[in-house]
């Protein structure tokens, strides 16, 4: 083998590979903190303390708390059912669940006007009663749901495959209730799994656009998420302003990747 | 068999028998979920959708404007992910062959497409590949325009698709041995035929699956594609975007219609991808 030569092939392999990485995405990560931090950090946090940005992050966090737990029951359950069970259909309910991630967010926003909206067909309904939905706070909870049901189950399913049923058995054998087991046996089982499920949810429910922009109408400080500020900010000439609020963001994507290294981690491990 | 076992449970143990009854709960809780938010939400859209007639239907879906924005979509979406399928097979190589200074750093900033909001990317990239930004600025010279043409989409899909294609690659390459490699090297086969004939087979299923996810994935994006390009029908609009602007003016019809053949069409390419990994399973 001519060594020399090789040496020279893998060379230029790296570099193409590197700047390739570099080019789409390492300097637009940089690219972030650096247009926001540029003024200077006083100037990052008028721009971060004003209170359309702060309202922002608060309904941010808000849809956040109250998705992310339903999304993360109905995942274990979901996971649990498809897991642990052989049924006619299994396959396809899969396939359904996959679903909100290859519809664009922009369709489930759509949907979810359709059904809800004015027009929609519980439109009627929902004005008797005088519950608002699309433009208002329930209907960015109902998309972001949508759009971050399959990430608990899709992480969860796998490991409780790999665990096998086994060991639940023996302690359903040995006296303990189905909540037990549950608590006793598989959560700590499944423990990894789940939390880098959970933390993908949050990380798109909180970063989610598409789906909030259709049915949340953009209205400024009422129901404005940090994503929707971003996207007005720059709209309306105020780079800085749309840079410090992505920071925050893009912070939440840099945590979730930690979290993503200390799981594989952890996994590897055991 | 599983399901006798705690059904016999719940029978014997009369303290969890209301807790469970013939339905368990979690059964109850999965399917009431998808009924009310996802199989809900699509019946509203397939109903409504046939209220429009036939052939308004196909009116609105091949509309000149429709059309450009399919072409727009999953032109530009088919490319980018090829280009990926070539980049990312090499990323994916020198992260699992070669060491070098920041693998690491490099290995897990290639999720971050994952992670990073949407809009985030949309706004970073509009500035980094605009005239003035870092990258944007030494290509204006030469004419050449990024940010809000054509090429910012293709410049967004290849961000967010470029995860999918290494990501698949990777756990096929781990697995696969340099002994062949050298094999085929020493009795006589040149650099490019052991690419060609020894690594890639192997590869290829993983390399199409991954493919295939990112290309599914560039259609279905909205958020940063809405930033980076400037949506001018016939030029760079998308069609989710096109679904967005007829929403904003109140033209349900038009919005619905565009809206269940980017549904129909994400469900075919979920199908393919559905197949394309049991056909990838046979060979491992």
């Amino acid at each position: 083998m001519n060594n020399k030569n090789s040496n020279w092939v893998k060379l230029t392999l790296i570099t193409c590979g590197i700047t390739y990485v570099a080019l789409v995405i390492f300097i637009p990560a940089v690219n972030v903190f650096y247009q926001a931090f540029k003024g200077g950090l006083g100037n990052f946090f008028n721009y971060l303390l004003t209170e359309e940005c702060l309202l922002a992050v608060q309904l941010t966090v808000l849809i956040a708390l109250i998705v992310v737990p339903i999304n993360t029951i109905f995942g274990l359950c979901a996971a649990w059912v498809i897991a642990r069970h052989k049924f006619p259909g299994r396959t396809m309910l899969v396939s359904i669940l996959d679903l909100p991630f290859s519809v664009s967010p922009v369709v489930a926003g759509l949907m979810m006007v359709l059904l809800y909206g004015r027009h929609g067909w519980l439109g009627g309904v929902l004005e008797a009663i005088n519950f608002k939905v699309i433009f208002a706070l329930p209907g960015m909870i109902l998309v972001t749901a949508f759009v971050t049901m399959p990430f608990v189950a899709r992480e969860v399913i796998p490991v409780l495959e790999e665990v096998g049923s086994d060991q639940e058995e023996a302690a359903k054998t040995l006296g303990a209730n189905e909540w037990e087991t549950f608590l006793r046996v598989t959560l700590p089982n499944i423990r990894w799994g789940l939390l880098y499920g959970v933390i993908l949810t949050n990380a798109r429910a909180m970063g989610e656009f598409g789906a909030v922009s259709v049915v949340s109408g953009n209205i400024i400080r009422k129901t404005q998420t940090l994503s929707l500020f971003v996207e007005a900010s720059y709209k309306q000439y105020e780079p800085q302003a749309a840079f410090a609020a992505a920071v925050l963001l893009a912070c939440l994507g840099f945590v979730t990747l930690l979290i993503k290294e200390v799981v594989e981690h952890s996994t590897q491990r055991t | 068999m599983r399901s006798q076992i705690f059904n016999r449970k719940s029978h014997t143990q009369s303290n969890t028998k209301s807790f469970f009854p013939k339905i368990s709960l979690p059964w109850g809780i999965t399917i009431g979920y998808l009924t009310i938010m996802l199989l809900l939400p699509i019946s509203a859209l397939l109903l409504r959708v046939s209220l429009v007639g036939a052939s308004e239907f196909w009116e609105i879906a091949t509309s000149p404007i429709a059309l450009s924005a399919y072409d727009v979509t999953f032109v530009t979406a088919l490319f980018t992910a090829l280009i990926n399928g070539v980049f990312g097979t090499l990323v994916a190589w020198i992260l699992v062959r070669y060491d070098f200074p920041f693998k690491r750093l490099i290995d897990s900033i290639i999720d971050l497409p994952f992670a990073l909001p949407t809009a985030v990317a949309g706004l970073t990239l509009a500035n980094v590949y605009s005239e003035n930004g870092w990258i944007g600025s030494l290509l204006a010279p030469s004419g050449i325009k990024i940010a809000f043409s054509r090429l910012g989409v293709v410049i967004a899909m290849l961000f967010i698709s470029l995860p999918f294609v290494v990501r698949a690659l990777q756990p096929v390459l781990q697995e696969m041995e340099s002994d062949i490699e050298e094999a085929a090297w020493s009795l006589g086969a040149s650099k490019f035929q052991t690419f060609w004939r020894v690594i890639l087979p192997p590869l290829f299923p993983a390399l199409l699956t991954g493919i295939t996810l990112g290309f599914s994935r560039s259609v279905g994006e909205y958020g940063s594609i809405a930033i980076v390009s400037s949506n001018i029908p016939f030029k760079d609009l998308i069609a989710s975007v096109l679904i967005f602007q007829k929403l904003e003016q109140y033209d349900y019809a038009g919005a619905t219609v565009i809206g269940t053949v980017l549904l129909l069409i994400s469900l075919s390419i979920l199908l393919t991808i559905n197949l394309l990994q049991a056909w990838g399973r046979r060979y491992q």
